[in-house]
C-alpha cells in the first residue's frame, strides 16, 4: 500500500534524543484528508486517488465546485491532489486518510512550492562564478559569453541565463520521518522541506 | 514562532534548571559515552554567552588552561548534561563577555564579584 498525505508546513525546530543527539526537523501538520474521488482503470484509464484537504464552508465555493462536491457527497475541501496507486481496493469514497499510514524511520518524498526569488541573475540562479569586485574590473556579476559568434549565429536553447527563480514545485526525496504525533496530527521530518511556512505540502512514498 | 513549535519545544525542556546569568562561574557535569563505558566529565569556567530559547538554550563556558583559552558550549536541555553547579556570581554589564578573549595573564578571567 502506498503512503501519501497532504499537509501544511509549520516550521523548523530541533529534537533532542535520549542519546543526546540533536536532530533538525521540519514540523508538518498533515491530514486528516478525505478521499474525494477514485480514478479507475475502466473509467479514467489509470488508477489514482483524489485527496481533499482542509474543510471549506459552502459559501466560499463557486457553483461548479459546489455541484461537484454535492455529486461526490463529500464535505467541500480547499485543496485537491491526485496520487497514483497500484490498486484502489483499500480506498472507499469519503474515506479518511490520516497520519497513521506513516511510521517512524519511513523514507518519504516531499513536494512543495519553493520560495520565489523573483528575477535572479546567473550567479544566484545557476551558481556561476562572479568576476573580481576590484582592480578596475567592471565584470562583477555578468553572465559572460553565451555562445560563439558567426557560426551558429544564434543562442542555443536552454543556455543558462538570468530569469525567474523559485516559486515552482520541488520534490525532495529520501527524507526520514523522525517522529509521528498522531494525537496532534504532526509529522516531524528530518532536514528541511521546500517552501515557506503554511505552504501546502505533499508527502508520499 | 508558531505556537505548535513552541509547545513542542517546551515539552522537551527539563523541569528545573538553576538560574544562570552571564558572568557566573559554573561547574558542569556531562556524561561521555566511549563505546560501552560511561563517564562524567566536569568543566569549570565563566559563562561568556547564553544563546537560544526554549529547548535550544545553550551556554558557552570559558576557562584558561595552561595559558590557552578554552571555550566549550553546552546544550542546557540535553540529557547528557547531568548537573550544573553555580560557584560564584559576578557583576557584568554586557550580555556577551567576548572581551575576555582579548585579555592576557592574571586579568584574563577576573570579574567583579556580586555580593
Amino acid at each position: 500500500m502506498q503512503k501519501f498525505i497532504l499537509g501544511k508546513k509549520i516550521g523548523m525546530t530541533q529534537i533532542i534524543q535520549d542519546s543526546g543527539v540533536v536532530v533538525p526537523v521540519t514540523v508538518i501538520k498533515a491530514g486528516p484528508c478525505a478521499v474525494v474521488d477514485i480514478r479507475t482503470q475502466e473509467i479514467n484509464g489509470y488508477m489514482a486517488i483524489l485527496l481533499g484537504y482542509e474543510d471549506l464552508k459552502e459559501k466560499h465555493l463557486n457553483m461548479p465546485k459546489s455541484g461537484y462536491f454535492k455529486k461526490q457527497a463529500v464535505v467541500p475541501k480547499k485543496y485537491l491532489k491526485e496520487f497514483r496507486v497500484e490498486s484502489t481496493d483499500n480506498y472507499e469514497l469519503n474515506g479518511v486518510v490520516d497520519i497513521s499510514v506513516f511510521s517512524e524511520d519511513d523514507e518519504v518524498c516531499v513536494k512543495s512550492k519553493s520560495i520565489g526569488k523573483g528575477f535572479a541573475g546567473t550567479v544566484k540562479r545557476h551558481n556561476f562564478s562572479r568576476g573580481p569586485m576590484t582592480h578596475g574590473s567592471k565584470n562583477h556579476r555578468l553572465p559572460g559569453s553565451i555562445g560563439a559568434g558567426t557560426d551558429p549565429a544564434r543562442v542555443f536553447k536552454g543556455t543558462k541565463m538570468g530569469g525567474h527563480m523559485g516559486n515552482q514545485f520541488v520534490t525532495v526525496k529520501g527524507l526520514v520521518i523522525v517522529k509521528v504525533d498522531s494525537e496532534k496530527g504532526l509529522l516531524y521530518i528530518k532536514g528541511s522541506v521546500p517552501g515557506k511556512k503554511n505552504n501546502l505540502v505533499e508527502i508520499f512514498r | 514562532m508558531s505556537q505548535i513549535i513552541e509547545a513542542f519545544e517546551k515539552e522537551q525542556m527539563k523541569e528545573s534548571l538553576p538560574e544562570l546569568n552571564v558572568g557566573d562561574t559554573v561547574r558542569v557535569s556531562k556524561t561521555i559515552v566511549e563505546g560501552k563505558k560511561k563517564r562524567t566529565q566536569k568543566f569549570e569556567g565563566t559563562i561568556v554567552k547564553i544563546a537560544g530559547s526554549n529547548s535550544s538554550r545553550s551556554i558557552t563556558i570559558r576557562k584558561i588552561i595552561d595559558k590557552v583559552g578554552v571555550e566549550k558550549a553546552y546544550l542546557l536541555h540535553s540529557p547528557l548534561l547531568t548537573d550544573i553547579e553555580i560557584i560564584q556570581r559576578s557583576k557584568v554589564r554586557r550580555s556577551k563577555l567576548f572581551y575576555l578573549r582579548d585579555r592576557v595573564g592574571a586579568k584574563a578571567n577576573r570579574l567583579k564579584i556580586k555580593k
